[in-house]
């Protein structure tokens, strides 16, 4: 079954991963900017990183007949430095005109600190200002529920922000239907280990219904799975889903979603291999 | 009521027999490390380690008869104060709320 992937960071992975990806089904990944490992030291560095997501991964992409697409931001690992962010907020709009950028992520909290909130909040203006779309991340482990919380409420308390053009992600159970509820999109990524699994994602999907609901590998540089979402649609016929139904989580909610930006364009296998 | 009864497409039985030997494992998997932590050295070090005990309140979580266990579990294992910190304590996150810490601390309800 042909899927996209909303969230990989391909950047951490190696061409072999493209490779099992375009032999899965994959037909498109949206890339969103990420933690290196350790904090960059100084506007140049994301400088640097922005060019790389928006010229060499999308070559290196269409090589397997994959559309690559990004989201543009400083990740909320690095959120705390108030000085830093205001240089990075600086060279982000110039990015932003590239023609694989589809918004604004992934934005969002860490140890959800009130510097970490300025900064995030700081990110959802400069998205309002430029009508893009946001990729929120929330927080793994203990401070998932309360970063969710305190996000949740602060863009529903912001009149100027259309849920349906905000997708939250990393959502599990305690955070889905809060997500949902709001009106926002959710994204439930797909970990080996420490975090949902298919089969929990499949849970979630029973209890809360597929609309505005999407799964991603969350590839990275730790301990991760590229094909987390064919391991997802595996699960799920397992479970007794139909096909149509994993479709929609797996291809047709990530183009309702993306299609909302005037760049993205619907990925069609032969159109993008012919493109070589 | 359950409000979710029936949302799941498989029968129990199919069920358990789709992944009821993934389950048992993951099981003996924490019934071996209790008892690996009772074996380590100097074991009652971690007797008021926070993260041991918001595991054994989510543990509590597993045997009841209602619906919503893993839910409740997550809770267990969140931190439900919603006050911003004040400067950013590290960066990685511990898997479970530090104990005596905000008004919502988890404290009174672990050991239920």
């Amino acid at each position: 079954m042909n899927y996209i992937d909303m969230h990989a960071h391909m950047v951490s992975r190696t061409t072999d991963d493209y490779h099992a990806m375009a032999l899965s089904g994959c037909l498109a990944v949206t890339e969103p900017a990420f933690w290196s490992g350790r904090d960059r030291l100084g506007p140049e560095a994301f400088a640097d990183y922005f060019d790389h997501l928006t010229t060499f991964e999308p070559a290196r992409a269409r090589e397997y007949g994959i559309a690559h697409y990004a989201w543009l931001c400083l990740n909320p690992k690095e959120g705390e430095d108030r000085e830093l962010t205001r240089q990075v907020l600086k060279i982000i709009p110039e990015f932003l005109q590239r023609p694989t950028v589809l918004g604004i992520g992934e934005i969002g909290l860490n140890r959800v600190t009130r510097n970490e909130m300025a900064t995030f909040l700081d990110h959802v203006e400069l998205a309002l200002e430029h009508h893009q779309l946001i990729h929120i991340h929330t927080p793994h482990l203990e401070d998932k529920y309360k970063g969710t919380r305190v996000m949740v409420e602060a863009l529903a308390a912001d009149t100027r922000i259309e849920p349906g053009r905000v997708m939250i992600d990393h959502a599990e159970e305690h955070t889905a239907e809060l997500i949902l509820s709001h009106g926002f999109w959710t994204g439930i990524t797909l970990y080996p280990k420490t975090k949902a699994s298919p089969a929990r994602a499949i849970d979630m999907i029973e209890l809360y219904g597929s609309e505005r609901l999407i799964v991603a590998s969350a590839c990275d540089w730790g301990p991760s799975q590229p094909l987390a979402v064919p391991e997802f649609i595996f699960e799920a016929r397992r479970r007794g889903h139909d096909e149509a139904t994993i479709r929609k989580i797996v291809l047709d909610n990530p183009q309702r979603f993306l299609g909302q930006s005037p760049k993205f364009v619907p990925p069609q296998r032969e159109t993008a291999l012919a493109g070589r | 009521m359950n409000a979710h009864a029936e949302t799941c497409l498989l029968t129990q039985a199919q069920l358990l027999d789709l992944s009821f030997m993934e389950h048992r494992a993951h099981l003996l998997a924490i019934a071996a490390f209790l008892d690996r932590l009772e074996r380590a050295q100097g074991a009652a070090d971690a007797a008021e380690d926070f993260r041991l005990g918001a595991l054994r309140g989510a543990l509590h979580e597993l045997v009841s008869p209602e619906p919503g266990r893993v839910m409740r579990a997550q809770m267990r294992l969140s931190d439900q104060d919603l006050t911003l910190l004040d400067l950013r304590d590290s960066q990685s996150a511990y898997g479970a709320p530090q104990r005596g810490e905000g008004p919502h601390s988890l404290d009174s309800e672990a050991e239920q």
